[in-house]
């Protein structure tokens, strides 16, 4: 008698092969954790992979002091949750020039968090970094290899992929060298909230509904999360019902009004809507077409 | 555009509980999409990201705006921009790498791996179909069988993929014309057969116009099957016949949180466990009972293949990572020579008789291939003669591996019979390939136990064995050096042998040449006879030019720990040149001698050999009083 597995368990087991292949080869991994929804399935299968262990690897979160209230909270307790280490990065040179959304545009996304995701890679001398993209996401995600090779500089090159075949992954490399590795990487949003849903994953509450003080600038709805956002002449924050599909820097981060305050409700929204999910994210956008594929190259996740 | 069917489903709207859990039970099916940019792949897939409502209003709007600046349909909306994720490709208009796509229908989820279609195919096409269940091969129906359909008939096969849809596309170009779309299906039906596709499904579609594809169309009133979305819905997965293979589980991780647990990670690759199963570890051989299946969610009744667990045994097993568990009555075989096709990656050539990482399952080895039995002609399906593999080149031949693996052979097993190669030096995945069986000798060829040991034979001499092992370019001193440094070490009453290359050449290796196959064979003969030297206790010096770094390290794999000692002569190659003894390198400028060392073969210096001497700053006697104080003490 012969068990049909769901799509869900397939992804999972493949998502928890991965892992231990990571953990099994490299000398010194870590989990990125953004503390969105997908840093939320990635680290709820890592507790599954090793379990009855701890994962056998630090989280670690690139910050900007730019993200939401909310997702520190969920930070700090998911780290205590897991029984796992917690190292918190600032990038020093963004901090002392006081390096800001407001004021410097794509610098602030560029030095935050380009230059210290691989400031803080290099400081603690991680080999294999595990992180939560989708090839759903964006189209040079798509082509983008589970085990991404960089240089030791951290550059990416998408011509020179290393081929992938079965379930073998290649993760040898010379001393300096590093992989990034994307666990979810054959995950949809759609695959990310059921199961969130199936296995009652903790998630910050934004993602929920809830009347939130909220400006309307450059065709984005943001929020006021804190006394930091500097409003212009004739902005009043306006409380509106409002979620979020996509959590990054407060400033940069687009709400949605919505009424969703469950679940099913946000997944319900998710199909019925008509754009798609990194819209509301300004990063994507500067620099044209490639953009992506350019900070990539240059090190971003 | 017709109305796509999947763009709303009513359920969502109305009873979202009700739509998430038929979603939750929904199952996933990987297939791959092969064709060129003229038969319509990506207008298909296009169209089933579209009917399926994964196109969103904002992607649509930007693939509009590209279309009309970069595409190649003039006004129409260009699918291929959708699918050609890179830059360079968007502005080359070709396709560089595998892209993955996602869609959903009630039924099941999909990912389908989307291949370049050019010349230059094989590797993608590999990647891409190594984890799919199905293939939909299309054909254009203006054009009929094609060389590359018969290319890509060949891999998908040869790759295991039993599903095989043929899409006969454009159908509206032909005016639905169900004689000249039956002559195709004949034609390829006869060619199937000679390469040994047991069963394919065709269908008559239109991705532009949407013809069979959702549903049955109006057009094709003579065609009585399915469309290719409900095909898809419906075909039988690898994963149900994969569960009814005997039980293995390739060991990733051994689970020890603390001294009361010990658990054995993996993913299933055939079969089913349950607790009270008797178990062979392999390549040990040893048995036991399964205890218990953990996961996060609790212990589990059943385990089967396609799932990642942890088992537990009743007793104490030597099982780590590599070996592999699998079932007491029906274990795989285990060998360290095998038949295999090999799938070459790499821009550089396969390097016969060098040795590479072999990956397989869990298992990492050493391995070297031998000179292919013959290649095969893609297009046309002829095996051709031929020394090496080439990029993109598929051939059949013996391999060896340096310890022996378990494994099955590929038509059995996917995760036990297939392997990756991956260079020692660049590290880089440079070849694939699929076992089809141990060949005898590995069998029957055993290690003879003797009395005295190599610990035995050292401890009557006296001394600790070494290879010390002479590397530089011709003329640069190394016979010279070695001979004064045996010479101290006999005055030592050390008992030494100088294996020297031009003497080996007059001998043991007096059937091989001066290409790099030869030379990599050269190597691998004196490391050989080096280690039984070392075995019989001796102190081995070795000189010979050895340019290549990979067999230099093979050698030194082949030995204990601490055992090779590296001595790179750092002769610069215009001294070697000036010096001349033999003549050797005037001959090679006149050309009258080919592939030399330092003029017309490289020579890979040691990035960091355990000693460096040169013979233009240090005299002869310098250089070895420098070698004879690192080596010693020598007891």
């Amino acid at each position: 008698m012969t068990r049909t597995l769901t799509h869900l368990e397939r992804l999972e087991a493949e998502s928890i092969h991965i892992m231990r292949e990571v953990v099994a080869e490299s000398e010194k991994p870590v989990m990125l954790y953004s503390v969105g929804k997908d840093s939320a399935v990635m680290l709820h299968l890592a507790r599954k992979a090793f379990y009855p262990s701890p994962p056998p690897f630090p989280l670690m979160h690139v910050d900007t002091t730019w993200k939401f209230q909310d997702m520190y909270k969920l930070r700090d307790r998911m780290a205590k949750e897991s029984g796992m280490e917690l190292l918190v990065y600032h990038n020093q040179e963004a901090m002392d020039r006081g390096i800001n959304p407001f004021d410097h545009g794509p610098l602030h996304t560029d030095m935050w968090k380009t230059e210290g995701l691989k400031m803080a890679l290099d400081h603690y001398g991680f080999d294999a970094a595990f992180g939560g993209a989708r090839r759903d996401e964006e189209k040079s995600r798509a082509k983008e290899r589970i085990f991404s090779f960089r240089t030791a500089s951290h550059g990416w090159d998408p011509k020179n992929q290393r081929p992938e075949l079965w379930n073998l992954y290649n993760a040898r490399k010379a001393k300096g060298e590093s992989i990034r590795i994307f666990p979810i990487s054959n995950w949809t949003e759609l695959d990310i909230w059921q199961y969130i849903h199936l296995n009652d994953i903790p998630i910050v509450p934004l993602y929920f509904s809830a009347p939130r003080p909220t400006v309307e600038r450059d065709g984005l709805l943001l929020m006021v999360d804190d006394d930091r956002f500097p409003l212009r002449a004739g902005e009043v924050p306006v409380e509106r019902s409002i979620r979020f599909r996509t959590l990054g820097c407060y400033p940069l981060t687009g709400a949605v009004e919505s009424e969703a305050k469950t679940l099913p409700e946000v997944i319900q929204e998710m199909l019925l809507t008509t754009t798609s999910e990194r819209q509301g994210r300004i990063i994507d956008k500067d620099g044209g077409d490639a953009s992506m594929e350019k900070k990539k190259q240059e090190g971003y996740f | 555009m017709t109305d796509p069917i999947y763009k709303t489903d009513a359920l969502i709207a109305e009873d979202i509980d009700a739509y998430l859990e038929t979603h939750q039970h929904k199952s996933l099916l990987r297939f791959i999409t092969c064709g060129s940019v003229d038969d319509g792949k990506s207008t298909l897939i296009g169209r089933l990201l579209y009917d399926s409502k994964m196109i969103f209003e904002d992607q649509l709007a930007a693939l509009e705006a590209d279309s009309k600046k970069v595409g190649t349909q003039g006004q129409e909306i260009d699918f291929a921009l959708l699918v050609d994720g890179l830059a360079a490709e968007r502005e080359q208009g070709i396709t560089i790498d595998v892209a993955y796509r996602f869609f959903s229908t009630e039924k099941r989820k999909f990912i389908v791996a989307d291949c370049p279609g050019h010349e230059q195919y094989t590797r993608n096409m590999f990647t891409g179909a190594s984890t799919a269940d199905l293939a939909v091969i299309l054909i254009d129906a203006r054009k009929g069988v094609l060389v590359q359909t018969r290319r890509h008939s060949y891999l998908c096969n040869l790759i295991g993929i039993r599903n095989i849809v043929l899409a006969v596309n454009k159908m509206d170009l032909i005016d639905y014309d169900q004689a000249k779309y039956e002559a195709i299906v004949a034609d390829y039906a006869a060619f199937a057969a000679e390469i040994g596709i047991k069963s394919f499904t065709a269908m008559p579609i239109s991705g532009f116009k949407g013809d069979n594809i959702t549903a049955n169309s109006a057009n094709t009133p003579w065609y009585s099957g399915l469309p290719l979305m409900a095909h898809l819905e419906t075909v039988a997965l690898d994963n149900s016949t994969d569960q009814a293979k005997p039980f293995r589980l390739p060991v990733q991780w051994v689970n020890r949180p603390n001294l009361d647990f010990r658990g054995f990670s993996g993913l299933i690759a055939t079969g089913s466990i349950k607790p009270g199963d008797a178990v062979r570890v392999l390549p040990g051989g040893k048995t036991s009972i399964v205890t218990k299946i953990v996961t996060l969610d609790g212990e589990q009744d059943e385990a089967v293949a396609g799932q990642s667990v942890t088992l537990c045994f009743a007793d104490e097993v030597d099982c780590s990572r590599g070996t592999v568990i699998a079932t007491a009555d029906a274990p795989p075989e285990v060998s360290d020579q095998f038949e295999a096709t090999v799938v070459w990656m790499d821009d550089d050539a396969l390097h016969v008789g060098r040795s590479y990482w072999l990956k397989l399952g869990t298992q990492m080895v050493s391995a070297a291939v031998h000179a292919p039995k013959y290649t095969v002609n893609v297009n046309t399906m002829e095996h051709l003669a031929a020394k090496t593999l080439e990029l993109n080149a598929i051939g059949v031949a013996e391999l060896a591996t340096d310890k022996p693996i378990v494994f099955e052979p590929y038509a059995d097993s996917r995760t036990l019979g297939g392997f990756i190669l991956i260079d020692k030096i660049t590290n880089r995945t440079v070849g694939a390939g699929m076992l089809h069986f141990s060949l005898r000798r590995a069998q029957n060829v055993h290690w003879q136990a003797v009395d005295i040991t190599r610990d035995e034979h050292a401890r009557m001499k006296n001394q600790t064995p070494r290879v010390l092992w002479f590397t530089g370019l011709s003329g640069s001193g190394k016979s010279t050096i070695a001979n004064e440094v045996e010479k101290r070490l006999n005055l030592m009453n050390r008992h030494t042998f100088l294996l020297d290359g031009d003497n080996v050449r007059h001998g043991l290796n007096k059937d091989l040449g001066f290409t790099e196959a030869d030379r990599i064979e050269n190597i691998r003969r004196v490391g050989e006879v080096a280690k039984l030297m070392t075995d019989a206790g001796l102190i081995v010096l070795t000189a010979f030019i050895s340019p290549f770094r990979a067999e230099r390290d093979m050698v030194r794999g082949m030995m204990a720990d601490g055992e090779f000692i590296e001595i790179f002569v750092d002769t610069p190659l215009d001294v070697a040149e000036a010096r001349d003894v033999k003549g050797l390198y005037k001959k090679a400028r006149s050309g009258a001698l080919k592939n030399f060392t330092g003029i017309d073969s490289p020579y890979e210096a040691p990035v960091s050999p355990e000693i460096r001497v040169n013979t233009v700053d240090m005299s002869v006697e310098e250089a070895a009083d420098h070698i004879i104080r690192a080596i010693l003490p020598l007891k």
